[in-house]
């Protein structure tokens, strides 16, 4: 298939799924995709990026049921959903990267044309420290019970949070 | 850090001592990097933000060993310190434009740049004058490799480091340098060398003033890819990549003297005479002109002007320089006359020579 602009082959396959829009799909190559994600007014807050356009490409050759719920799929840890991943284009902790990693597989690959990373590593990573992704999920729990007026539970969350700390700290390098 | 201080002083890399550096303005590379134990800053509360920028400025003031860095709270300054500190190029127009808790860490020769709550937690820049990439990646390296001995970074053993958004993931590295190509802009041949960039998946962009159009004939060519290939790697795709364009660009320029040496000549004076006598001069028409005139000086059209001194005219005649170095505020009308004015007396000096040194 060809770009819409212009002779390329097309090789992004957007859908525009915005509400109250038509339902539209573009068919662009690598230039006009990016030519078109910096032109489309950008939500307050949030712009365009390469990675949510590639993210609509999801929507290609979804049920409108298969995507409404694959949307309201949310990270355990922080709580963005995929919706608003595809949204904005950013996502919103490390631990997406575990959750959504089917979804994202194909984005990567798109992007990098790989999947596996080769360079530099930290002499300590957050890997083997699951720990470190809890104290995420923590913080957004203890916020929420505080919004909730429940400090019983807030407070029951910031010991844990503390010892969660302290621990951290402690480790040494590995 | 005192701003008016760095407003009239000369970033490093303006000072045209680099390798090739009459083409090539500056070589710069960024990492970025997140904290394990915070949310990316699209999910950050602003308690997480304050933690995050805490966390980061004690330990990156930790690492200083001669007390080099210093540090400035950006969501305390004014948006004209920040528009400065965005032409300075240390930080970024998001950076600026962004809210809450962020700061940077800046070295005094301006080479080096700490973002902390960019788009990611963390981005550490190292800028140098001239093609030297090699230099730029061994500094940015040493410095992440020190600041990593203090925190935890998000890092996935297949997917590298972790970042906000997936076109970084992996090594988080962006290598550019940036480019003043006016002969294949002249000769209509600078999109040619887009297409033939982005086949090999390079980025290319203009230098964006204060509109969105590509001023001054700069162009800023940088990888795409941040997976799957080491940092080297990528250090060494955009560094082999530069040679070919200074090549293209000598040709063009000689070409230009060849065939059409009246026309360039008579465009390169009257370029210099704009700026030399103009009582009102905007910031697109002054990048134009003095694109113009630092392609002159090169040719040896212009014998009594030097490529530092023109480079510190692009930077000190943008609006927030402007204002700062003339101590108030100025609208856009006062700003045409100041940078007019600033033009006038830094090009027309007695001994025929351009700007002070600092
Ligand atoms: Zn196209
Ligand atoms: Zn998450």
């Amino acid at each position: 298939m060809k770009c819409q602009k212009c002779d390329k082959p097309a090789t992004f396959h957007i859908t525009e799924l915005e509400k109250g829009k038509h339902q539209q799909e573009l068919h662009l190559c690598e230039e006009h995709a990016r030519l078109y994600l910096t032109q489309t007014e950008p939500e307050p807050g949030s712009q365009p990026t390469l990675a949510g356009a590639l993210a609509q490409q999801l929507a290609v050759g979804q049920t409108a049921e298969e995507l409404e719920k694959l949307d309201k799929k949310a990270c355990p840890v922080c709580g963005i959903t995929f919706f608003e991943f595809r949204n904005q284009g950013r996502l919103g902790c490390p631990h997406d990267y575990i959750f959504f990693e089917k979804e994202l597989e194909p984005l990567i690959a798109n992007i990098h044309g790989e999947t596996a990373h080769v360079g530099k590593r930290p002499h300590r990573y957050a890997g083997g420290t699951a720990h470190k992704t809890e104290l995420i999920r923590m913080r957004r729990e203890m916020k929420e019970a505080i919004s909730e007026e429940n400090y019983e539970r807030a407070s029951r969350l910031r010991d844990e949070i503390r010892r969660v700390e302290e621990q951290t700290q402690q480790s040494p390098p590995e | 850090m005192d701003l008016n201080a760095l407003a009239n002083s000369t970033g490093e890399w303006l000072r045209a001592s680099g390798p090739e550096s009459d083409i090539v303005m500056s070589s710069r590379i960024r990492l970025a990097r997140n904290l394990a134990e915070f949310p990316f800053i699209s999910r950050a509360t602003d308690q997480d933000r304050n933690e995050i920028e805490r966390q980061l400025r004690e330990r990156i003031l930790q690492i200083q060993s001669s007390g080099q860095l210093q540090y400035i709270n950006v969501s305390e300054l004014e948006g004209i310190d920040r528009q400065f500190l965005v032409e300075r190029q240390l930080i970024s127009r998001e950076h600026a434009e962004s809210h809450g808790a962020r700061g940077v860490a800046i070295d005094g020769r301006e080479q080096i740049s700490l973002m902390i709550n960019e788009e990611d937690h963390l981005r550490i820049q190292c800028m140098h004058s001239g093609l030297d990439l090699a230099a730029a990646w061994e500094q940015i390296n040493q410095i992440d490799d020190l600041i990593e001995e203090r925190v935890t970074y998000a890092f996935h053993p297949r997917l590298g480091y972790l970042t906000a958004c997936p076109t970084n993931v992996g090594t988080g590295v962006r290598v550019s340098v940036m480019l003043h190509l006016p002969a294949l802009v002249i000769t209509k041949q600078i999109e040619k060398v887009f297409r033939s960039l982005q086949k090999i998946s390079l980025a290319v962009r203009g230098l964006y003033g204060e509109g969105s159009q590509a001023m001054g004939d700069f162009y800023q060519i940088s990888n795409q890819i941040t997976l799957g290939r080491t940092e080297l790697d990528l250090v060494q795709q955009v560094g082999d990549v530069v040679p070919v364009l200074i090549d293209y660009e000598r040709r063009a320029r000689e070409f230009l003297v060849r065939e059409k040496h009246e026309t360039l000549h008579d465009q390169v004076s009257r370029a210099y005479g704009i700026l030399r006598t103009a009582q009102t001069i905007s910031s697109e028409e002054t990048m134009h002109l003095l694109s113009r005139v630092r392609m002159g000086v090169n040719l040896g059209l212009i014998p009594d002007l030097a490529i530092p001194d023109l480079n510190e005219l692009f930077i000190h005649t943008q609006p927030a320089h402007l204002q700062k170095l003339r101590g108030v505020e100025l609208d856009t009308e006062d700003r045409n006359i100041e940078r007019a004015r600033y033009l006038r007396s830094h090009l027309n000096k007695p001994d025929g020579h351009g700007a002070e040194h600092n």
